[in-house]
Order: C-alpha cells, then structure tokens, then sequence
C-alpha cells in the first residue's frame, strides 16, 4: 500500500531552499509576463518598442525566462518539497547539494540575462545555429542545467536513502513520481549539454570555426521535447496524487499512476524528430518512426484522464450524488487549490488535441512554424501547467514559510484563475486562427509589402493583445498573492495535501522501482530511434556553418 | 496488476482510435506519398551562387520529368531570390530551395507548401498550383533582426 506521509510538514530549512527557487521564478513570471505583453501589444501593429530594444530581444527574454527558468526552478523547488514531505526530512548532506544546484542554476540564469540585456544573445530560446550567441550565454545556460543536475542528485540521493531504510517496500508515491521526472530530465538534458558543450561553446569561443547545423538541432530536439513533459509531469502529480486529498476523496490506483509515469519515462525522449518533420535532412521513413512513438504517450494521458476524472466522480458519489454527472455539482469549487488547476486540467484536452495535429506527419506541414504552434503550448505550458503551478503554490507557499492562505487570498486567487481563462481564450484562440491561415510565429509586425493574406492576420493579432493584456492583469494578481503568501499572510498552518489511496487499490508492484530494467528499455528505444539517422547525419554532412549575427 | 474494467474499455477504445489514426497517416505516407520535405542533398552553403539550379534561381520548365516547372529559390538574410515569380495555373511544380547563411523558413502562406531551409542542405517539394491569385511566402523561421520582412510571392496566373 502507499506509505502514508512521514512528515507532518516539510522541515523549515528545506522549506527555505524550495522558496529560493521559487522567488527566482516568480521573478522569472514578472519579468517574462511584461516581455510577453510587450510582444502581443508590437504585433497588433499598434505600438512600438522604444529604439534601445527590439522585438526579437523581448522574445528572447520572454522564451528563456519563462520556458527554461520559470519552469526548472519552480518544479526543482516543487520536487525537493514534495521528497523532504513524503520521505523524510532531507539531510544536511542533501541539503547542502539542493543549495549548491540552486546557486548554479542562479549563476547561469544572471549570465544568460546578461548577454541578452546587452543584446549579445538575441537568439530565442531554442538558440538555433548558425545564428551566433555570445559564449557567456551558453556557458549559462549550461549553468542552468548542471545546476538541475545537482538538485536532481539531492532528490536522488534521498530516494537512495529512504528505499535503504525502507528495504521491500514501494517508495512514496510522490517521491517514486519526482524521481521519475528527475531522471527523464537527465536523461534528456545529456542531448542539449552535448550540443552546447561540444558544438556551441566551441564555435562561440573561436575554437573551432564550423558547426554542423542538423546535428546540432537534432541533439537539441532530442531534448525539446522530453522538456515540455518535464514541465507536464509536475503538474500530473498534483492532479493525481494532490488534488484528490484537497477535494476529500482517494487517489484512484496507486500502480497506475506510478505505471503512466513509467510509460512518460519510456515515450517522452525518443520522438525529437516530430519537430523536425519539415527539415531536408533527415529521411521520411525515421520521422515516421519518432511519429508513432510520440503518439504512444497518448496512452499515459488517456489514463491519467480516467484516473482523474474516476477520482472525482468517486468523490461526488461518496457525497451522495446520482445520475451521470450529478457528482460535478460536489467538487469544492470554491475552493482554489481545486479549482484552478481544474481549468489547467480543461484546458489540456484543446491543448493535447491541438498535439496531435502538430506532430502529424502530414498534417504538420500546415502549422509547422506558424503562430499555431505557439497558441498550442500557450494551452498546454502556460495554461494546463502554469495553473497548477498556481494552484500548488496557493497551499505550499503558505506551508512552507508558516502562513495560511485567506479566505481573501482563496477567492482572488479564483479570479485570477478565470482572469487566466478568459485572456488564454482569446490569445491562444486567435493564435490558432491566425496560424491556420499561415501567419508565422516568432515574428515582429509586419504587412509584408502590403500582402492582402497577411492583411487578414492582423485582426487576429489584436486579438492577441486584447487577451495578452488581460493575461498580464492575471499575472500581476497572480504575483500579489505569492508576496501575500511569502511575506504578510497570518502566521498558522497550512496543509500540505497527499492524497492517499482508495481502500479497493491493489497492492503496488514492486516492478515499478526497478531502474535497472526502465532507464534499460528507454536508452533501448533512444538508440533504435537515433542511432541509424544519427549516423546518417554525420556521414553525409555538408560542410558546417560559420556563425552569424544578425542581431 | 488489477485494471479497472471501465478504464480497460477506455484504454481499448484509446488504442483502437491511436491505431486506425497512425494507419492513416501511414497510408497517406507510404502509399500515397504524401511525405515531408526531406530531399537528402547536400551543398556548400558558400558556393550556392555558383551552383546549379540555384545559380539562376526563379522558374523553369524541364521535360521528361514528374513535374513540369522547377521553382528555383535562395534564401539568405532578409531575402528570397526571386522576390516575386509567376507559375501558370495548374502546373505541377517542384520546389526547390536553400540558404546562403542561417536557418530560414519557406511557407507558402495558407497552403501546405511549408519547408525549414538549412545551410547545406536543400529542400524539395512537389505541389500544383491549381487556384490562380497572389501566394504570399513567409520566412516562419526566426533568422535575425529582419525576419519579418523577409517574404517573396507567387503570383498564379491563368
């Protein structure tokens, strides 16, 4: 059976190291929100940037800060709270190495926001090459993500430590499923080091004067796409094995759950080439490949839908609803712990639907590139996951600085949430629009010479800003209510929700701790979707490209 | 492991689903041939200029092939050559392009026609042109400070 928590509550110093991480990020949310803003209000054609900065530039910004630093610090500072409550108190060994990531990532976020205040590193947050960042900004970036390492390596060692002390029995289910993240992480965080410590650190510092363009996006594909399910998988936790314990009801099955974070762990890495249907030089029988195994992550989704939605209507039921849908009537919501990640849960099902068109092989030769995608992962990232980040936050925050969460804070804390639904809508919805018709991503305002198709977009692009505007509004909610939580809120305590399993659950296997045999099947499957084009690629390589900066 | 047996018959139905879908997708692939742009030629990025089809870039007919025209294209920071091309209505194309420099994108705006162009590689893709009207191309991939302004037009004629 699932070990219930040890902890009454997490200790204070590990509480201190998870808010560290988490006013970087919320940080990271005030200064990526107004770069956001900013971008949505120059594409409506209504408004210019002064002259010191430029489109591409606030891009930039807005996709580092809130792609890669929002999100890895906000799930490391999540993970370590949710090992130090449900396994243990960390030791001081742990400790000490939590801190020791979190200076790394903090380092290397200052230095990659150096270069691209001085506008040396306007490359975007996928920095393709050959376009030529400063050194400085891949040596932080690199940074960010050693430092991931190390916090990943406290998690580890804790797991370590707690099945040692706890011989033959399954893990916490939370700590099993932060460190089934933290390993899909490693594993798909070696590709992006690769490139950056052996292609682009190299060239950017004049040691060599090539780089070879297509390995270098393959290796970083290899990583991009793992990444979104490292910012998703957060968020499944909550949803599984948190949000049932703050509506009153059980977690579902405790072997499923731990199963579909099995079936990410295998699925998430092999599938890069899906973002790079439409490139010359890969062969259409591999993308193919990498086709259908992104589709198979379809299976982990489909079940943690049933799961969730069974965690409810069991819920509503053992209130004593009838007929089909008579349990949606005794969901809490009113209370927003449940009720915002819920929209974020509402959300992902426009969100995974819009996925599969993405990675379609055919059917992604329409939006590949276009506005579309980024209406896609403004539902999947910023909407499904950033919400339940809020909504974990409204409960941990308070918990771990000794506060409580108001009935104040709970009912802005709504309307931040539908404030969030309401300019998602908009945005995302024109941006799918938009994107249908062919208008681009990641471009600054343009009539292109007048073009009656690009004429058509720009309806839609006020769209964009009518609803970027209201998002920044939830944002700065959103960002009063964390100072709220960390700083003035009344001192008391605040639970800290682990759902416990239903009485009818089976007994967990104890198949699902065997790392030996998972990390296995998942370098098997990388190196049967990998290996062959790889060789390909370097085989019949051009000549590499010189860097350029047009920026 | 025990399954519930609502949630065997939501997976089966999952699957089923995720099966006929990849079968179609394969079909339209393999059988059909409709593939992604992935032709596997190399080139010297340096020495596009001086190298055929992409010396004269811009529209050509060729005879005894699949295809009636060949549209010739070369991208490089902040422009295509030819920036603007006129294709009879109804002809079989094949598209043709790279880059001189960095990544740029090839999207024919609202159609199908939608390539990453890559230094050292080329990219090809078969389409007709059956509706007539002005096609406008985008660059969609970011390629530096005058991305936006980077675009061509196809022009369809009767």
């Amino acid at each position: 059976m699932n070990t219930t928590s040890i902890n009454p509550k997490v200790d204070r110093r590990d509480g201190k190291l998870a808010m560290a991480h988490f006013y970087v990020a919320f940080i990271a949310l005030a200064i990526g929100g107004l770069a956001g803003l900013l971008q949505t209000l120059v594409r409506s054609g209504k408004f210019e940037l002064p002259s010191w900065t430029g489109y591409y530039q606030i891009l930039t910004i807005h996709g580092v800060v809130l792609g890669l630093v929002l999100t890895t610090f906000f799930i490391m500072g999540f993970q370590l709270s949710l090992v130090s409550k449900t396994s243990g108190t960390l030791t001081d060994k742990q400790r000490k190495t939590g801190w020791i990531g979190f200076w790394t990532m903090t380092i290397g976020t200052v230095m990659a926001a150096i270069m691209i205040l001085t506008n040396q590193a306007s490359v975007l947050y996928t920095f393709y090459a050959p376009l030529q960042a400063h050194a400085l900004f891949y040596l932080g970036l690199t940074l960010v993500i050693v430092g991931s390492w190390i916090d990943g390596a406290a998690l580890i060692m804790a797991y370590t430590s707690w099945r040692k002390a706890n011989p033959g029995k399954p893990s916490p289910l939370l700590t099993f499923m932060a460190l089934v993240n933290t390993l899909m992480w490693i594993v798909a965080t070696i590709g992006v080091a690769a490139t950056v410590l052996f292609q682009l650190l190299p060239w950017s510092l004049g040691l060599v004067e090539r780089v070879d363009v297509l390995v270098s996006r393959t290796l970083f594909w290899y990583f991009g796409h793992p990444l979104v399910y490292f910012w998703l998988l957060p968020a499944y936790m909550a949803w599984y094995a948190i949000v049932p314990k703050i509506i009153g009801g059980k977690i579902f099955s405790d072997s499923l759950a731990r199963m579909s974070f099995i079936l990410f762990l295998l699925f998430s890495i092999p599938v890069g080439f899906h973002h790079q249907l439409m490139e010359p030089g890969i062969d259409p029988a591999w993308k193919f490949l990498q086709v259908i195994l992104t589709f198979l992550v379809v299976i982990p989704s489909l079940m943690t839908a049933f799961s969730l939605f069974a965690t409810f209507e069991m819920f509503g039921r053992s209130k004593g609803s009838t007929g089909l849908f008579g349990w949606v009537k005794k969901l809490p919501w009113g209370d927003a712990r449940f009720a915002v990640p819920f929209i974020g849960m509402l959300a992902f099902i426009p969100a995974g639907a819009g996925g599969l068109v993405n990675a379609s092989h055919q059917l992604n030769q329409v939006v590949h590139n276009t506005i579309w995608v980024t209406g896609h992962f403004h539902l999947t990232l910023a909407t499904s996951v950033v919400l339940t980040f809020f909504g974990i936050s409204y409960w941990l925050v308070p918990h771990l600085t000794g506060r409580v969460l108001t009935k104040a804070m709970n009912k802005l804390a709504i309307i931040q949430g539908i404030v969030w639904a309401i300019g998602m809508t908009f945005m995302s919805g024109a941006m799918h629009a938009a994107g249908l018709l062919g208008a681009p991503r990641r471009s600054s305002f343009s009539t292109y010479g007048g073009s009656e198709q690009a004429a058509e977009w720009i309806p839609y692009q006020v769209a964009q800003a009518v609803g970027g505007s209201i998002l920044f509004l939830g944002i700065i909610l959103m960002l009063y209510i964390f100072i709220n939580l960390a700083f003035f809120a009344p001192k008391g305590e605040e639970e800290f929700p682990v759902g416990e399993v239903a009485d009818e659950a089976e007994k967990t296997p104890m198949v699902f701790e065997n790392w030996k045999l998972w990390l296995g099947i998942t370098v098997l499957l990388i190196l049967f979707a990998y290996t062959i084009p790889f060789i390909d690629m370097i085989e019949n390589a051009p000549i590499g490209s010189k860097g350029y900066k047009f920026f | 492991m025990h399954i519930h047996k609502f949630e065997k018959i939501w997976l089966i139905f999952g699957i089923t689903t995720l099966i006929v879908f990849l079968s179609v997708i394969g079909v339209s692939a393999f059988y059909l041939g409709n593939q992604p742009p992935s032709c596997l030629a190399t080139i010297n990025p340096e020495k596009v200029d001086t190298t055929a089809p992409f010396d004269e870039p811009g529209l050509k007919k060729v005879e005894g092939k699949e295809w009636d025209y060949e549209l010739v294209f070369v991208a490089s920071a902040f422009a295509y050559n030819p920036g603007q091309v006129e294709v009879p209505k109804g002809a079989k194309v094949k598209v043709i392009a790279t880059t001189k420099d960095v990544i740029h994108g090839f999207q024919v705006a609202g159609t199908n026609i939608n390539m990453m162009l890559e230094p050292g590689y080329i990219s090809e893709y078969v389409t007709t042109f059956d509706k007539a009207g002005d096609y406008l191309i985008v660059c969609n991939e970011y390629c530096g400070v005058g991305h936006h302004m980077m675009s061509s037009k196809i022009k369809v004629v009767e």
